[in-house]
């Protein structure tokens, strides 16, 4: 199980990267959120993986709740990032005329 | 806490003083006045004990655990230096208030005076060293103000930005000393430094503190070659010249020698730098002063030079010298500040500094020549005037000095022909400006200014006398506390007499009185040499001229990599990423490979994850076609989800589901400003660099993620799931973590979350796109936008999604939720309103702006937080109890939950405040696009 998550992780980030390099904007933005899902993920793994134990107290036996709490976080921030990043490239647009993420080519 | 109390005084007057100059002038001078006043009389019993020999030390925590605390302390030199920042301040805040224009605010000058005059206290009764130099940058801070007062003019920035670069280097610099000095000592507290004399000097160390510590006290004192900044600081108003750049804040680095005297001095190499660097001050200054034609530039070159005197009598190290050295600085402020606002006087009423020009106002203004001549006399070191007697205290001791220092007759010459000099530009100042001949050319007739702005001159007047005549009876207790605080031990013997007998230092006198005349008398050659040479060697030229290389230099990287484009600049990133990660990994000797026994594959999860891998990779090779491409990421989000439900973590499984349909809404309508598809542009090379780069960080990731989740782990967690209920008052140990055991960062990053709303604002702000008629197959948008059944369910939904996401945030303390799923389920049901009905029947509805909600959800959190000083505890400590209620039973409520209630509130408004603009920019080019076409039915 553990490399199956693993290799999740790299297959989000390496596509991620990929279209974090394309020269449109909106194939960045996508690339960010895959990013951001590679990085969530490899946050929360952190924590290990645990199946069946949530750190609802009750249970007996807990995964590790910190790495949880960070990521949540990090979802919500990751969210208001790829916004800001989305109305950028609004913006370059409406200023630039074109989506090149260097303006123009 | 009178101490502490006494330098947050001018702190808080100078916004007043600022208000009350809206009244008027006379009521900003007058509380201008009070604050320095009150600020004195605060002072008072602390400068009682200093008379007595007693040392105030008041401290308040700071940062306990890292050794800071807020240090005060008041001793001789702290009186000496408190007395006259205050008494000099009053004087200046009198003058300026005849000195400025009607049409320059009062206000200001005094509101940075009063900031000036606190930072500079703190400086002066600092006992905590790095708190001293938090003091001293904000003086740097407040001169730059002050300097760029008239901020119109050229040469007010540049003179302001030059004084703020050297001053604040030497602060870094300085910095780093007191971080060396305070790793010796084990303490930043001047108490303990000042008695580790001997374990400073013995330290390996020692050198490179002591340079580092001197490069700070030079620069601000002005010392030779640091010493061009001061007279391009004449550009400030004469009132800050004769305050900051004359009296007080240069003598900040002389005041530092003075304080770290016992620390520092005593052995060859403080000798050598600090007496040396003084005495090529003391020259540098003194010859250039002569030349200047202008007032002001006259007497900032006789500053340096009287600071290069106080520096080389610390440099020289006897006790005696010590002594003379802060006599010499109270003399020097007496004297000095006096001539700054006497030149300011003739400036004044002359309209022009150029000494070329103003000649015999003798005529004019009989009774400013008389106060000028006085201090003048005083300056130039003439018997019976404050200056002479710790001049010639200064020449016997370089006579003294010139057997110790092996340099033979070179001491004793070198101040003399400084002191030759002095009497030569003193005597200009006086012979130049009130007699040699009519004045010419002036813009305006000079005249006699008002009564008042005398009154100060005529006061320090006073004092340059009575300290000149009676030093026994005036200065001497004074000197004696303050020179004994600086040596920490008894003071040497000394007589303030003026008579001393026919002695070296008698001569040395009358050499310098003498040979000033003649030199002053053979001046007319000497201009013309200086004209000739002027310009050569110009210590500001060359420093504009290495700022400017390094300006350059930074241009020039900066173009380079801007030329590139953003591609390239995110490959070479994501490559250095990539080649420090792995040089890291490769360089350990741990295998790849932990010992965690691993968890079993079953058939669900295989197909989850290469479902995952599918769709993550069809995105890539779909990118192009957008809206394919950007469903698909919708799907690899779920599936993310899913993986937080299957390991333990539902919360997060909450928050990421409601987070991924409100990311997927945002770019859909994000998308219909956007082509439909991206060209393909990249070149076959481009592609395969990329695609090498991407498989290159995927396994290195993989990798890193493969060694964590093999490995064992080890955190404390215990400790969150131990005391979760007991301090918390919640089972849901996230939650308790997120509003409670970390609520401090989660009030940050709801700050950061309503900062980036508010930036979107900002950005959507007069947006004007280009909408396109027709969607991506080219076909006209739908004529029923907002479909009957569609908006009719929405609206019958939208109560029963308020009560889910109200018990979601009800629960979220004990059970999965919270605000911040809760704030994201509330704000998705009411954009289905807006996705269904339309803006305007929406906005009929809801209120249009979400900016309150925000505010409101911070202001919440915050004064959560605070509440809990009320019961002295730290901020955001979280109280709970469990109430029963009529028919609900008994209730969990802890004060956490109103602190989650402001999460909520931000998280609401944030989201919409995004989602709405940019849906109403949507609206209004769908709107015109329709009624382009004709086709709008209203």
């Amino acid at each position: 199980m553990e490399a199956l998550i693993a290799l999740s992780i790299g297959v989000l980030t390496g596509c991620g990267v990929y279209l974090v390099l394309r020269a449109r904007t909106f194939p960045v933005v996508l690339g960010l959120t895959l990013l951001s899902y590679a990085v969530n993920l490899f946050l929360f793994a952190t924590g290990r993986l645990v199946v069946g134990q949530p750190p609802v107290i009750g249970g007996g036996t807990y995964t590790d709740p910190l790495p949880q709490a960070l990521v949540l976080t990090a979802i919500v921030i990751g969210f208001a990032m790829t916004a800001f990043v989305i109305m950028l490239a609004l913006r370059a647009r409406a200023e630039l005329g074109n989506d090149h993420v260097d303006g123009e080519r | 806490m009178s101490l502490f109390l006494a330098i947050l005084t001018p702190f808080f007057g100078a916004p007043l003083v600022a208000w009350l100059a809206l009244r008027g002038r006379p009521q900003a001078a007058w509380a201008a006045g009070g604050v320095t006043l009150l600020a004195l009389v605060q002072l008072l019993p602390a400068f009682a004990a200093a008379f007595s020999g007693a040392t105030t030390i008041e401290r308040l925590d700071w940062i306990p655990t890292a050794g800071l605390d807020l240090a005060f302390r008041l001793d001789g030199l702290g009186l000496l230096f408190a007395l006259l920042i205050l008494g000099i301040g009053l004087l200046v805040i009198l003058y300026a208030h005849y000195y400025l224009s009607a049409q320059d605010s009062l206000g200001r000058l005094y509101a940075y005076l009063l900031l000036f005059m606190g930072s500079m206290l703190g400086v002066v009764l600092s006992e905590n060293l790095i708190q001293l130099l938090i003091f001293w940058e904000l003086t740097s801070l407040s001169s730059f103000l002050l300097i760029a007062y008239w901020r119109r003019r050229e040469a007010a920035r540049r003179g302001a930005r030059l004084a703020l670069a050297i001053t604040g280097a030497g602060g870094l610099a300085m910095l780093a000393g007191f971080l060396l000095l305070g790793e010796m000592v084990g303490s930043y507290e001047l108490s303990v430094v000042l008695a580790s004399g001997d374990v400073i000097r013995a330290h390996p160390l020692y050198v490179p503190t002591l340079v580092l510590i001197l490069l700070g006290a030079f620069t601000k004192s002005a010392q030779f070659p640091f010493h061009f900044w001061l007279p391009h600081a004449m550009a400030a108003p004469t009132p800050v010249s004769a305050y900051l750049h004359s009296a007080t804040m240069v003598k900040a680095g002389v005041f530092l020698l003075a304080r770290l005297f016992p620390a520092l001095s005593g052995t060859p190499e403080w000798t050598w730098l600090v007496g040396g660097v003084g005495v090529a001050t003391l020259l540098v200054g003194a010859v250039i002063a002569l030349f200047k034609h202008d007032l002001k530039g006259l007497l900032a070159y006789s500053t340096i030079s009287h600071l290069g005197l106080v520096t080389a009598l610390f440099g020289i190290g006897t006790p005696l010298a010590a002594v003379a050295g802060v006599f010499h600085i109270i003399n020097h402020a007496i004297f000095k500040a006096g001539l700054f606002m006497a030149a300011g006087i003739i400036d004044h009423e002359c309209g022009t500094r150029d000494m070329r020009r103003i000649n015999g106002l003798w005529k004019y203004m009989p009774h400013t020549a008389v106060l000028a001549m006085v201090a003048s006399a005083a300056m130039a070191g003439v018997p019976l005037f404050n200056g002479f007697l710790s001049k010639e205290m200064f020449f016997a001791e370089a006579h003294a000095a010139a057997a110790d220092w092996r340099v033979g007759i070179f001491l004793p010459a070198a101040v003399t022909v400084a002191g030759i000099f002095a009497v030569a530009y003193s005597l200009r100042f006086i012979h130049d400006v009130f007699f040699n001949g009519e004045p010419i050319d002036l813009p305006k007739t000079p005249h006699e200014p008002p009564r008042w702005m005398k009154v100060p001159v005529e006061i320090l007047v006073v004092l340059c006398l009575l300290v000149g005549m009676f030093p026994a009876q005036t200065v001497e207790p004074l000197l004696a506390v303050a020179a004994g605080a600086v040596l920490q031990g008894p003071l040497p013997e000394h007589d303030l007499a003026i008579w001393h007998g026919v002695s070296p230092a008698l001569w040395m006198s009358v050499i310098a009185l003498v040979g000033g005349v003649l030199l002053y008398l053979g001046r007319h050659p000497l201009y013309g040499l200086h004209d000739h040479l002027a310009g050569r060697l110009d210590a500001r030229a060359i420093y504009e001229h290495g700022l400017r290389t390094i300006i350059d230099f930074a241009r020039r990287i900066l173009a380079r990599l801007e030329a590139i484009g953003l591609q390239h600049q995110a490959a070479v990133l994501i490559l250095a990423a990539f080649v420090l990660g792995s040089a890291g990994m490769l360089g350990a000797a741990a295998p790849l490979t932990g010992t965690r026994p691993l968890l079993p594959v079953d058939g669900v999860s295989l197909l989850a994850v290469l479902t995952l891998i599918g769709a993550t990779l069809a995105v890539t090779v779909l990118h192009r076609r957008r809206l394919t491409a950007l469903i698909i990421v919708g799907a690899v989000g779920l599936i993310v989800a899913l993986a937080f439900i299957k390991f333990s973590a539902p919360d997060l499984a909450l928050t990421q589901l409601s987070v991924e349909v409100v990311t997927i809404v945002l770019l859909l309508l994000a998308l219909y400003f956007l082509p439909p598809e991206t060209p393909a542009e990249s070149s076959q090379s481009r592609r395969w660099r990329d695609g090498t780069l991407a498989v290159l960080a995927g396994g290195g990731a993989a990798a890193l993620a493969w060694a964590v989740l093999t490995r064992p782990t080890s955190s404390f967690a215990d400790w969150f799931l131990a005391n979760s209920v007991t301090g918390g008052g919640g089972t849901n140990v996230v939650n308790v973590i997120l509003v409670d055991f970390r609520g401090f960062d989660t009030f940050g990053e709801i700050t950061v979350l309503a900062i980036a709303a508010l930036g979107i604002f900002a950005l959507l702000d007069n947006l004007h796109l280009p909408a396109p008629g027709r969607d991506a197959a080219g076909r006209p948008w739908d004529s029923d936008i907002h479909p009957l059944i569609m908006a009719t369910f929405v609206r019958l939904l939208l109560p029963l999604a308020l009560l889910v996401s109200a018990f979601i945030f009800l629960r979220g303390h004990n059970l999965p939720g919270g605000g911040f799923i809760a704030g994201l389920i509330t704000a998705i049901a009411l954009i289905m309103q807006y996705l269904a009905n339309g803006v305007t029947w929406t906005h009929a509805r809801l209120p249009a702006h979400t900016h309150p909600w925000i505010a409101a959800g911070l202001v919440i959190a915050l004064l959560t937080g605070v509440a809990s000083w009320l019961f002295g505890r730290p901020f955001l400590t979280s109280t709970f109890g469990h109430p029963s209620l009529p028919l609900i039973g008994e209730l969990p409520l802890a004060s956490a939950m109103a602190f989650d209630l402001g999460v909520y509130l931000v998280v609401v408004g944030a989201t919409l405040l995004i989602l709405i603009n940019l849906g109403m920019a949507h609206s209004v080019s769908h709107e015109e696009d329709r009624a382009r076409e004709g086709t709008w039915k209203p």
